[in-house]
């Protein structure tokens, strides 16, 4: 399977990015590891007329302290995220989620910036980013926005990007108990997607592949702040969440999964805090 | 568009078109074969490589993106004559049979024992739940990839 | 002391794991040099009629030197219906096991009419693969789409129907009768259910590929296929002689059954390359390969046994339907094999087995390791757990109390199969001590007790299997000794990763004392060996290997007529030291001629012997597998703790290879009870096309296999030995399935189906809940 023809461009800073992308307008796409563009395209399920390779803006790739907040550069690749050293002192959440995307080649390529650009329901990093209450930090060609978790995420594949946007940070705010983390990622094989995960940092519980985005658990964060018991709010966690039904699970089944995960997760943080 | 690699210590350039996946580079640029394409959807792992000294998929990659950059194939491992320890713990622990899965095998636990030199068993597994073999039932190769780590040390 | 036994590593191995092995995509042969590349159209809907082709589009593509159809195959010979009696539409279906024509016959490319999503319809020559690739996706195809038949209930409909001529979907029946029900009298126990053996991919991590030169009269194809000289017969459909035809078999990335022979595509390829006159090669992406190669299993079973509270079985019923996909190929002979396997290891005084065979819009079923036993062994040692926890009785028990005993080999089954010898007993008491059973069992009831959310599962199998089922057709196989001391083995068989040069070379030295690295093996070049048969239904040891080894007998006794006559005496008094590969005068071991020195002094300076040597029965291997397994009730997730085998396939030749065998056997097998399966939506859309849907098992999924050794021999050859590579996947898949089950079986589930994904399980679990609150 090869991929549809198409032109290919680099850019080596952000501006440069971003020229490029005003030259060509809606037919181009940015690539930064290419591990959810190219396998699209080699399915020819997309067939963008030019690339943009990001590959060589080294000021992307960067895990930096920034005092309240953990900046990470937007191409910092899943191995890079998994193994630093800040961020399993300080927000060791995004470390292990980081460690449980895909399969170690894929952690070599693939980037944290395009995990989440691509907004892919299904992923691990933008629920725990979603717990994490990170925000993005958007370079568009009118200047520099930021736009938190929360907002991001809009629906099947479609996040707050527009065309031309480029994401360059992830600022994720240090949890005021790091080690109250939990995360639960449930797959038929260690190498798929989750089929339902889930992240929770204290009291902040998100859900993979629950609906058409990576969705905050209100039901459950609400029913722990009022005091409930860890079972009591994990039994609310399929409350206004959407999942789908597929090959790999229907969508009772994700309801049932994401009940019990909750719990676990919720377990786990406890455990460890 | 021109595209220069160093590929097992050699450089080759190239003009190619912009789309050419890094294995087709390899395979029919570079004429180095081993490395194999069994999937095409980032799942298997034959056509894992090297890319400055970690494992990647070469089916899903550009060789675009590997501009400037060196590649280390199977063909590029044995040193002297002397099989590369993780090559020779294959032959020992019978690690192949077909062999179509291996040279991506390998360079995969190549990677994984620079990353880690003294693996378990299961981050052994773990570590290969990107690469497929269909004829070993993996024992072998996790076998293989433990005694190359005991050999390494 | 021979080499027979000893644990030798591959010779194959140094160049595989340095250069890698050279698959057809890999040849850069002189032949084909320019080669153009094919890519094929494929049929994007499951059953439809073909109104119209358009090529225009894509032959206008940079790149593209031809777009050929069923209409441009005007230069085919007419061909004979291969099939024999074909059923017209009033006629009962053919009695199988035939490949049927006529009526049924598939073409090379679709005509008229699709039946399956994948089916080719068109093939597409271009310079590169990149152009290939876009030129077919501009080939236009309009269909008139039909009902869809997609499965075994919706084929015995006959609403729709996919040969219309036929005037049905049955393509085969066969068995005998299953009507009887008084077998069942008398039964104190009785227990009835549907199982279902699901379809899965045979997913060689190579899939097919071919490239085909054509030049003065004589096409020379190398395929990726189990058997050249089969593939060499299947080559003459492009209106060639065999004489004009060489077939290559280079390395083959693994094989499983689904390249017995070689399919449609490698024939156009073939054909085109005829054709058009360039060499073309063909090489398919995982893609066409889960959709279009051909699967395995997919069967429905239908069973009924009875038996004694002691655990006496007294009875067993079988009624299968098999699901052939889109054209029948080996469907009839499939069933045939579980119909004749039925009973597995027990003594049961009344067998009934029977099976049709459906057509479906899906991809063909042909022969997937084990090819008809593994269905056999799943569905009854299913149905003797059943039948076990009906009768309250531990599933070993009740194995041991019907098990065939040692002294009553050779059995012929109630189903009618002549086993050779077995020790099916032994077998299992070994398994059940060194998994420490006992404990284990101990383990799962202190869990049960205390309601853990992780529970124990123990699931035992004790099958047997036929191999070799074909061991008239035989092996060939032909030695030349060398004046330098070097020999040169040809064989028939066609190794695909099973390590027959290692194993054949053992036997070689084994027989002459000339040592392995001095021994060049060849086999899948019927230009080299243009006799052969090949590499499947587990035959190539005890039919290749033996063929080996009277080869060796024979030129040892040609060797010793010429150092009779070198030593100048008679040659009952000359010996062979096989230790040295040394010849000399019995009781004067000082004097000595080596290999080289016979072979030196015989016609031409070589020592030939070419022998085929044929089995006059099958050989039965068995085993007992025990599977521990544990299941998170509260998702429902299956994690395999432990995998417990004794597989017994006579004296072990190398336990390295035999040990690597059963590996990948145990794997294949366990990821069908597991995780694998092809799956289609109602209109026959295949839903598992690419590697990241269909779940094959990885390294992640599995533990280590914990292997016994037992080594009962057979009569039948004179190595003794049984066949091995298709064991591990048949004793494997009922050993993780029964586990699963027990595992929860104290919560009131009775059976699972396969694939027992976490959904599945936990399904189990909640309805059997559901169930006891009511």
């Amino acid at each position: 399977m090869i991929p549809p023809a198409f032109t290919y461009v680099r850019a080596t800073s952000v501006d440069e990015a971003l020229g490029l992308a005003a030259e060509h307008g809606e037919d181009a796409k940015y690539l930064a590891g290419g591990h959810s563009l190219l396998p699209l395209m080699k399915l020819r399920f997309a067939a963008p007329g030019v690339l943009i390779d990001l590959g060589r803006i080294p000021e992307l790739a960067y895990v930096r302290d920034a005092g309240t907040y953990v900046a990470v550069g937007a191409l910092t690749r899943h191995h890079d995220v998994a193994h630093a050293s800040l961020l399993a002192s300080d927000v060791p959440l995004l470390a292990h989620t980081a460690e449980a995307v895909g399969d170690p080649q894929i952690r070599h390529r693939g980037t944290i910036g395009g995990s989440v650009a691509h907004g892919d329901a299904a992923s691990d990093l933008p629920a725990a980013l979603l717990a994490l209450d990170a925000s993005f930090v958007i370079r568009g060609q009118d200047g520099t926005r930021t736009v938190p978790a929360a907002e991001f995420f809009r629906g099947i594949f479609e996040t707050a990007l527009e065309p031309g946007d480029l994401l360059t940070e992830i600022q994720v705010p240090k949890p005021a108990r790091p080690a109250a983390w939990g995360f639960q990622k449930f797959t038929k094989r260690a190498i798929d997607w989750a089929i339902v995960g889930v992240a929770v940092q204290g009291q902040a519980v998100a859900l993979v592949n629950m609906g058409s985005t990576p969705l905050r658990a209100t039901a459950v964060e609400n029913a722990l702040a009022s005091g409930a018991s860890i079972a009591d709010a994990a039994a609310l966690a399929a409350e206004g969440t959407s999942a789908g039904s597929d090959i790999n699970a229907s969508k009772a089944y994700r309801e049932h999964l994401a009940r019990v995960l909750v719990k676990r997760a919720l377990e786990e943080a406890a455990a460890r805090s | 568009m021109k595209v220069e690699l160093t590929v097992n210590g050699k450089e080759i350039t190239a003009d190619v078109e912009d789309r050419m996946l890094l294995v087709h580079f390899l395979r029919d640029v570079a004429d180095l074969t081993a490395t194999n394409i069994g999937c095409e959807t980032t799942s298997c792992g034959a056509c894992t490589v090297l890319l400055d000294g970690e494992s990647v998929k070469s089916c899903t990659m550009l060789a675009a993106q590997a501009d400037g950059q060196s590649v280390t194939t199977l063909e590029g491992l044995a040193a002297d004559g002397h099989m590369h320890a993780v090559q020779e713990a294959f032959h020992q622990e019978h690690g192949l049979q077909c062999g179509f899965c291996t040279p991506g095998m390998v360079m995969a636990i190549v990677s994984l024992l620079k990353e880690n030199p003294s693996p378990t068993e299961a981050e052994v597994r773990t570590g290969l739940e990107g690469n497929i073999c269909r004829c070993t039932g993996y024992h072998n190769i996790v076998r293989a990839a433990l005694a190359a780590a005991e050999a390494g040390k | 002391m021979s080499i027979l036994g000893t644990r030798v590593i591959r010779t194959e191995d140094p160049r595989l794991l340095t250069a890698g092995g050279v698959y057809v995509d890999d040849l850069r042969e002189p032949e084909l040099a320019g080669a153009v590349r094919a890519t094929f159209v494929r049929a994007t809907v499951a059953h439809a009629l073909i109104t119209g082709i358009d090529k225009s589009e894509a032959l206008a593509q940079p790149g593209v030197v031809a777009v050929l159809t069923a209409a441009d195959m005007t230069d085919l010979p007419a061909s004979e219906p291969p099939g024999g009696e074909v059923p017209g539409p009033d006629e009962p279906p053919a009695e199988g096991p035939v490949p049927l024509g006529g009526k049924w016959a598939e073409p090379l490319l679709a005509v008229d009419r699709v039946r399956f999503v994948g089916e080719p319809v068109a093939i597409v020559l271009t310079d590169s693969t990149y152009q290939g690739e876009d030129a077919a996706e501009l080939v236009s195809v309009d269909y008139d789409v039909l009902p869809a038949v997609t499965t075994i209930d919706g084929a015995l409909t006959g609403d729709s129907l996919l040969f219309p001529d036929t005037g049905t979907n049955v393509c085969v029946k066969g068995g005998r009768d299953i009507s009887d029900d008084s077998v069942f009298d008398g039964c104190d126990v009785v227990v009835e259910g549907d199982i279902v053996n699901q379809r899965v991919a045979c997913l060689p991590m190579e899939g097919r590929a071919t490239a085909a030169a054509f030049k003065d009269g004589k096409l020379t194809v190398w395929a990726s296929t189990q058997n050249a000289q089969l593939a060499r017969l299947i080559f003459t459909a492009i209106g060639l002689p065999p004489d004009a035809i060489r077939v290559v078999a280079p390395d083959v990335g693994g094989g499983f059954g689904a390249k017995i022979g070689v399919d449609r595509e490698q024939i156009v390829v073939a054909w085109a390359a005829k054709h058009t006159g360039r060499p073309v090669r063909w090489v398919e992406t995982r893609n066409e390969n889960l959709m279009a190669m051909t699967q395995g299993r997919a069967q429905l079973h239908h069973i009924k046994i009875g038996g004694d509270r002691d655990g006496k079985i007294k009875a067993y019923r079988l009624d299968v339907i098999q699901d052939a996909g889109a054209f029948p190929r080996m469907s009839g002979f499939l069933p045939m094999l579980t119909n004749l396997m039925a009973p597995g290891v027990y003594d049961i005084p009344a067998v009934q087995a029977d099976y049709k065979v459906v057509v479906t819009n899906t991809a063909p079923i042909a022969a997937y390791r084990g090819a008809g036993r593994p269905e056999a062994a799943a569905t009854i040692e299913r149905a003797v757990d059943w039948f076990a926890a009906a009768a309250g009785l531990d599933p070993a028990e009740v194995r041991k109390v019907n098990f065939i005993k040692p002294d009553q080999f050779p059995f012929v089954t109630k189903a009618g199969a002549p086993y050779d010898t077995g020790e099916y007993e032994a077998a299992l008491e070994k398994v059940l001590g060194a998994a420490d059973y006992a404990s284990l069992r101990a383990d799962q009831q202190r869990r049960r007790e205390a309601g853990e959310t992780k529970q124990l599962g123990l699931g035992l199998a004790s099958y047997v299997e036929i191999t070799a089922a074909d061991g008239g057709a035989g092996e060939t196989a032909k030695v030349e000794v060398h004046d330098d001391g070097t020999a040169t083995l040809y064989t028939g068989s066609s190794a695909h990763g099973q390590g027959h040069h290692t194993a054949f070379a053992m036997i070689l030295q084994s027989e002459t004392g000339i040592p392995m690295d001095k021994i060049e093996v060849i086999h899948g070049d019927t230009d080299l060996v243009p006799d052969g048969v090949g590499t499947y239904a587990s035959r190539s040891l005890q039919l290749g290997g033996s063929a080996v080894h009277k080869a060796a007998i024979e030129v040892k006794e040609e060797a010793a007529r010429n150092a009779a006559a070198l030593f100048e005496a008679a040659e009952a008094d000359v010996v062979l030291d096989a230790d040295t590969g040394t010849w000399h005068i019995a009781g004067d071991p000082d004097k000595s001629l080596t290999w080289a020195q016979v072979a030196e002094h015989a016609d031409g300076g070589l020592i030939v012997a070419n022998v085929r040597f044929t089995a006059d029965r099958p050989t039965f291997p068995f085993g007992t597998h025990l599977s521990v397994v544990e299941v998170d009730t509260e998702t429902g997730k299956v994690t395999l703790l432990r995998h417990i085998t004794a597989d017994d396939a006579g004296p072990v030749l190398n336990p390295v290879l035999m040990e690597g065998q059963r590996h990948g056997g145990i794997a294949q097998g366990a990821a069908q009870a597991l995780c694998e399966e092809v799956l289609y939506d109602a209109d026959g859309n295949p839903l598992t096309s690419t590697l990241a849907d269909y779940a094959a098992i990885t390294a992640a999924e599995l533990p280590s296999f914990e292997l016994l050794t037992s080594e009962t021999p057979t009569p039948v050859n004179p190595l003794g030995v049984k066949g091995i590579g298709e064991a591990g996947t048949i004793g494997s898949t009922p050993a993780v399935h029964n586990a699963v089950i027990d595992a929860v079986s104290h919560l009131g589930v009775r059976h699972i189906d396969m694939p027992m994904t976490p959904e599945r399980v936990w399904t189990a679990i909640s309805e059997a809940q559901k169930a006891s609150a009511k």
